[in-house]
């Protein structure tokens, strides 16, 4: 006869173990959020709309902090966090502390229709806020339709969320992508007027939105190869070698990238592999210098570094995080340093914040006790005049739900982004041409 | 009482038992709130998933790492059809089974030499490369952006205020009970016999007359139509179809829902169910309770996947549902026998040959 090892104690074990590991698991709340307490009721706030209560206003987001498109952009929720804190310690929105809930969903279409119904079903957030990613976004939109949640600053770039018959709901924020590759365009017209141009691009919204842009401002003859890449585990898995050798042999002078950091970094490896050195004109998706700083790191593990984005050209709609002489790059340092320090400082950490800082002027505008309704109204009446941390004002009217409608170059060295040179704006129709705005940006109110 | 007149017969018995349940859940389903029944429709769709490959891989012995592939396809039929062509929802939840079965036969017959870790290659190479198909044909399948694909609206004479929601869950529902029903008949009838024989002894199933690799493809071809099913109420229920939705984790992810549910039974398809839907959520409130470093936290929910998984396989190697029958029987025999007896003896068995003689009993619960 066998003697069998006594397992039933190591099944009791295991079993309070497995036990322990749920309950626990039960008690927490279910996501990550912000709340303060300093909130100053004057007795005249109401629950006015889902998610609004005499002294909270919930909002919810989803955002990719695992996967392929993590790096760079799971800092944008975090600062949005900081500056929501900052204002809800400095007397928060009539009163209203902002809680702010957001989810991960991976970059995965199908765990952002999960997310986001939970935020709206479940957890009742008034709206739902910067929700990013194209593709992840479109499987929300219809559902966000119908349960008429607004649907405010989508982090994408996608002309797509400038529809207000079919979508009312939805307003973009950022340089929409067709916008930003007619300003890079027009400036590579400008500069290198007649070289041959090569074009590497996600292939998807994204990257075809900025290959439109491209192709209303470089002649089709200048342009010599054309590639593109699947923004995917799979896709990315080894790397961008054979587009950018494509792009080399047939002797482009300069590149168009429309990549996300992750592809950016990859890109600039492969070149400096093969020996090649372009001039490489990046969409502000795929541009902010630390976040490639750091990927340029770990995927060459170390070999490479930040030498190989210098010189590298962007754009952007915002002030550079680099550039100490703006006030609301102090004003954004400061509230980083105090609430979100363990964050890296950088282009996402700014891009939060302004967003973060545009919903809050949102509520302001809505009126003290708003309905869903009400902010979609207030920001089409007075969204277009909002001033801000935006170089360009946003696109937002009755007829029209984009957001900012224009950016400034800037050129990556040392680690720092240095915008220069006019601020362009146009509008995504291949009529309107790229002209300066001449409008200055107003100093941070004093109190907000 | 289960054993009187035409209860005696498998397939009354499991009828009898589906329409309890049916009404049972529905009613629960009725004080749920409109999340609630989302996610119960999600569950729904990943029991179905799994209760095929838990089939496939404990009665009849194949390793499948594609049947996210396969889930893929009947989502991907539901969205052409159903919200392209706008077909009825019973119609188009037949057809995504069936072309999810068609895959199926494809593979079962592309893959009927190979057995153990080469069969399992085969259908990793599969979980890998169907998705990529929606990418080459983006204009019909619509490349990486995916298919929308429009919540199924509640037959007219439930009134138009009934939630789309609890709708989708009654569906889900009942798409189960068939699932189950049609499962459980299979595994008690000659077929699931036929399973049985081959997984154990391949060359003593063929002395028996048993046609081996019409079998295999015949499993092959069943999981792959639940799945497909599976993957056409998760359709139905996101909205959408890409193929990020359908990497290889999703098919590791419904093998482990097998395992630790409990390879071969149907009741552990239940349990893997619950546990693909609920862990992660678990894991995040884990981890908000814990106030973790954020880099730890995100990808809490896939450690802690290992960590149940290395659990349940240490103490339960019949999954949750072999120890659940575990503790049914040392309750039995502890209220049925003497002092002493059979109680202990029960309770010192392996779990491991549980599977074997439990599943000739088609449990439906």
């Amino acid at each position: 006869m066998n003697i069998r090892p006594n397992r039933s104690a190591w099944r009791v074990a295991a079993v309070v173990a497995v036990i322990g590991l749920v309950a626990a698991a039960c008690g927490g709340s279910s996501s990550k959020s912000t709340s303060s307490s300093t909130a100053n009721t004057s007795g005249t706030n109401t629950a006015s709309a889902p998610g609004i209560t005499a002294t909270t206003i919930t909002i919810g987001s989803h955002q990719p902090l695992t996967g392929p498109a993590a790096p760079g952009y799971s800092e944008i929720a975090p600062a949005s966090t900081a500056m929501f804190k900052y204002v809800n310690a400095h007397g928060g929105v009539y009163g209203r502390s902002i809680n702010y809930i957001y989810e991960d969903d991976g970059y995965n279409p199908a765990n952002t229709a999960t997310v986001v119904r939970k935020l709206v079903l479940q957890d009742n957030v008034f709206a739902i806020f910067d929700g990013l990613g194209t593709p992840t976004h479109e499987a929300v939109l219809s559902f966000l339709q119908t349960e008429k949640v607004p649907d405010l600053f989508v982090a994408s770039g996608c002309d797509c969320w400038d529809n207000p018959t079919q979508d009312p709901e939805t307003f973009g924020f950022q340089t929409d992508y067709t916008i930003e590759a007619k300003v890079l365009a027009s400036y590579e017209q400008a500069h290198y007027k007649g070289e041959k141009v090569g074009y590497l691009f996600q292939n998807d919204d994204f990257g075809q939105g900025g290959v439109k842009g491209f192709d209303q401002e470089i002649p089709s003859s200048d342009v010599v190869s054309r590639q593109s890449y699947d923004a995917t585990a799979a896709g990315l898995a080894n790397g961008l070698g054979n587009q950018v050798s494509a792009i080399k042999a047939a002797g482009a002078k300069v590149v168009m990238l429309d990549t996300i950091p992750v592809a950016t970094a990859l890109t600039l490896l492969a070149a400096a592999e093969i020996g090649y050195s372009p001039v490489w004109i990046v969409s502000s998706v795929g541009g902010d210098p630390p976040t490639l700083a750091g990927l340029l790191s770990s995927i060459s593990k170390g070999k490479a570094g930040a030498s190989l984005e210098n010189g590298v050209i962007s754009a952007s709609y915002l002030p550079s995080f680099s550039d100490t002489t703006n006030p609301w790059i102090t004003l954004f340092k400061s509230i980083h340093d105090q609430y979100d320090a363990s964050e890296p400082w950088d282009g996402n950490t700014v891009f939060g914040m302004a967003v973060a800082y545009t919903f809050v002027q949102t509520m302001h505008a809505a009126g003290r006790n708003p309905t869903r309704a009400d902010v979609v109204k207030a920001l089409e009446t007075d969204g277009g005049s909002f001033t801000g941390p935006g170089l360009v004002p946003l696109g937002y009217s009755t007829t029209h739900h984009n957001g900012y409608v224009g950016e400034q170059i800037g050129v990556v060295e040392n680690g720092a982004f240095n915008m220069s040179g006019p601020v362009y704006r146009t509008t995504d129709s291949s009529g309107t041409p790229v002209t300066t705005y001449s409008g200055t940006q107003p100093a941070p109110p004093s109190t907000f | 009482m289960l054993s009187a007149g035409p209860l005696r017969r498998p397939l009354v018995r499991h009828l009898v038992v589906a329409l309890v349940l049916i009404v049972v859940l529905f009613l629960v389903s009725g004080t749920l709130s409109s999340y609630n029944n989302f996610q119960v429709a999600l569950i729904a769709a990943y029991v179905i998933a799994v209760a095929g490959l838990s089939l496939l891989t404990g009665l009849n012995g194949q390793i499948s790492l594609g049947h996210g592939a396969f889930m893929a396809v009947g989502a991907y039929t539901t969205a052409l059809l159903e919200t392209h062509q706008h077909w009825p929802l019973a119609l188009v939840l037949a057809l995504s089974a069936v072309t999810a079965a068609v895959a199926g036969l494809v593979t079962g017959l592309g893959a009927a030499r190979l057995r153990g870790p080469y069969l399992a290659g085969a259908t990793l190479a599969l979980a890998v490369g169907l998705p990529e198909l929606t990418i080459k044909f983006t204009s019909t399948l619509g490349g990486e952006s995916g298919l929308p694909v429009n919540p199924p609206p509640p037959v007219s004479f439930l009134g138009a205020s009934f939630d789309p929601n609890r709708y989708l869950a009654w569906v889900s529902i009942v798409c189960v009970a068939v699932t189950m029903v049609l499962l459980a008949n299979l595994v008690t009838s000659r077929f699931g016999r036929a399973f049985r024989a081959v997984r154990d002894d391949e060359v003593a199933a063929s002395l028996s007359g048993i046609r081996v690799a019409g079998n295999q493809v015949l499993a092959f071809v069943v999981s792959a139509a639940c799945a497909g099913l599976g993957g056409a109420i998760y359709a139905l229920a996101t909205g959408i179809v890409n193929p990020a939705g359908f990497t290889l984790v999703l098919s590791i992810a419904i093998l482990t829902g097998a395992v630790i549910g409990g390879l071969g039974t149907l009741g552990g398809a239940v349990w893997g169910g619950i546990l693909l839907v609920y862990l992660p959520r678990w894991a995040e409130s884990l981890s908000n309770g814990l106030k973790l470093n954020k880099a730890i936290s995100s990808n809490l929910s896939l450690g802690l996947y290992g960590v149940v998984l290395i659990v349940v396989i240490l103490a339960f190697p019949a999954g949750l549902q072999g120890g659940v029958r575990q503790a049914g029987r040392a309750l039995r025999s502890r209220f049925m026998s003497g002092p002493g007896g059979a109680g202990s003896a029960g309770a010192g068995v392996p779990a491991g040959t549980a599977p074997v003689a439990q599943g000739a009993g088609g449990e439906t619960s």
